[in-house]
């Protein structure tokens, strides 16, 4: 049983968590100029259409940086997790966790995938784990 | 620049005690903090016209002005990004001065972060839906969950890159606790550390950051006064004057949590500060005499002084290790024992010691300081005679 917290959600964020319930790991396109944003935002800082899309991502990226919060524990987990900072080969970078590394295994530019793991209210984040170069 | 006697100059200075428990309610202690600081300079805080703080601050003006007896406020503004504010009040201070708005500014910050709440624990009081920063919604899930998870996973990529050890980062904890063992008003006052002692500490966040990296917990309240050199000349104490104030923020980034633009190992932000700073007063940082360096965490000296300028990109470990920031180094470093030494007030008191440092009186003074440099990421001032 997951005790992770639930992803906050919010009207402008709200697809990317519900897309994660699905299996679907999506970012915010811009409708008009088809770039990437991430965290998602209201308009689009480069043409300022409001108009949203989304687009599936490869789950693919590199790792950039990693930390485990050990004081205080982490919150919802039994042993605090590899918190890790991630860049998806689409550009875009977002905060996650590598799951399945041992810490003295870690290296930082290592090839990662995306799976999924479930919070405790039922719902579900993207996690990365250890991938072959592509 | 502005004509010398409309220049802005910090006039006042005052601060309650740092603790661990205040005792007292943190709008008196804001109101102790002015009350001092109007006491230093010799002003009526009835005659206080113009205030700042944090948007983080739990008093607000008007209380303010009901504790000091403020008759009459031409402008208020509060300002974002946690501590990195704490150098931004200098630039609304400077602005509100030197425009004419106001004749005597006052900026505060009053906290009770050790015994009312932690700062430095997993809170999930702050609304995501009213602040931009992403260290809620996108970091609390993965369990980063505190100010030192976010700050060591922006970190990360450049203490990699350059290979700074543990080690390099404890030097400077090290002086910054040398520094607070000299300074009475310190909470480590008497209490300096060795290598061992901070190697030994407890980790905090792996693979960076020992109990030892990291700032303290604080009750206490700061505040400064400031006002114009035509006005400062009739008061009590010796002006520092505030020679430049700048500030920066850069798009797509933010404070604590900033992750999603550039490189993750030059400090953008602090190298625009330092193009502004130059093209505003024709002094570098590091050409001044005292560097208070924001430190909340070790690994964030190294970066603001590469993005300060104070030496090249992946230098700044041995900038440390060579001697440079002690006491009678080239650009000595927060002789208060900054805020791991002396006390967190969110930065603030980092800029009554500059001032100290200015006037001379100082408890760890720096020969002949002409002028400091005053600095908290996004924001720079120098400040001088």
């Amino acid at each position: 049983m997951s005790m992770r917290p639930d992803p906050i959600q919010r009207i402008d964020t709200a697809f990317f968590w519900e897309a994660c319930e699905r299996g679907e790991f999506v970012a915010q396109k811009c409708e008009k100029c088809d770039v990437l944003w991430h965290p998602p935002r209201p308009i689009c800082p480069t043409c300022h259409s409001t108009e949203k899309t989304t687009q599936k991502l490869s789950g693919k990226g590199r790792l950039l940086s990693w930390v485990k919060q050990v004081t205080p524990g982490a919150f919802g987990f039994p042993e605090p997790p590899v918190a890790a900072l991630i860049e998806l080969e689409e550009g875009i970078r977002l905060v996650s966790n590598l799951e399945g590394v041992e810490t003295d295994d870690i290296i930082i530019g290592m090839n990662v995938a995306v799976d999924f793991a479930e919070t405790s209210g039922g719902k579900a984040v993207p996690i990365f784990r250890a991938a072959e170069a592509s | 620049m502005v004509d010398s006697l409309k220049q802005a100059a910090i006039v006042g200075i005052g601060q309650t005690e740092f603790s661990k428990n205040s005792g007292r309610s943190e709008q008196q202690l804001a109101a102790e903090a002015i009350l001092a600081a109007c006491q230093d300079a010799g002003i009526d805080p009835a005659d206080i016209d113009g205030m700042t703080t944090f948007g983080l601050d739990n008093s607000d003006e008007i209380d303010v002005m009901r504790s000091l007896g403020c008759r009459d406020i031409n402008y208020t503004t509060r300002l974002p990004q946690g501590g990195a504010a704490s150098v931004t009040t200098i630039v609304h201070a400077k602005n509100a001065v030197e425009s004419g708005m106001c004749d005597t500014f006052v900026i505060w910050r009053a906290m009770n972060e050790r015994s009312q709440y932690r700062f430095g624990q997993p809170a999930m009081s702050i609304s995501p839906d009213a602040h931009s920063s992403t260290f809620l919604e996108w970091c609390f899930p993965f369990g980063a969950q505190t100010p030192a998870a976010w700050e060591a996973l922006s970190c990360g990529p450049y203490l990699d890159k350059f290979g700074v050890t543990s080690e390099d980062l404890g030097r400077i904890a090290v002086l910054m606790r040398k520094h607070a063992a000299t300074n009475p008003d310190a909470w480590f006052y008497e209490k300096p550390i060795t290598l061992e002692d901070h190697q030994a500490s407890r980790w905090i966040i792996e693979p960076w950051l020992h109990l030892l990296d990291c700032c303290q917990e604080s009750d206490g309240g700061v505040a400064l006064v400031v006002t114009r050199m035509d006005k400062a000349r009739d008061l009590k104490q010796k002006p520092a004057r505030i020679i430049g104030a700048e500030y920066s923020m850069l798009f797509n980034h933010e404070i604590i949590s900033d992750f999603y633009e550039g490189d993750l190992i030059s400090h953008d932000i602090a190298e625009r500060v330092t193009e502004k700073l130059i093209a505003s007063c024709d002094i570098a940082p590091k050409d001044t005499n005292v560097a208070m360096i924001y430190d909340n965490f070790t690994p964030q000296i190294l970066r603001q002084l590469e993005g300060f300028g104070y030496c090249g990109i992946g230098e700044a470990k041995d900038y440390v290790k060579d001697g440079h920031m002690e006491l009678d180094g080239k650009s000595p470093l927060s002789p208060n024992g900054g805020l791991m030494g002396e006390g967190y007030i969110h930065g603030m008191n980092n800029i009554t010691e500059g001032v100290r440092q200015v006037r001379g009186t100082a408890a760890n003074q720096v020969k002949d300081v002409e002028t400091v440099f005053l600095a908290s990421g996004v924001a720079g001032a120098i400040i001088g005679e």
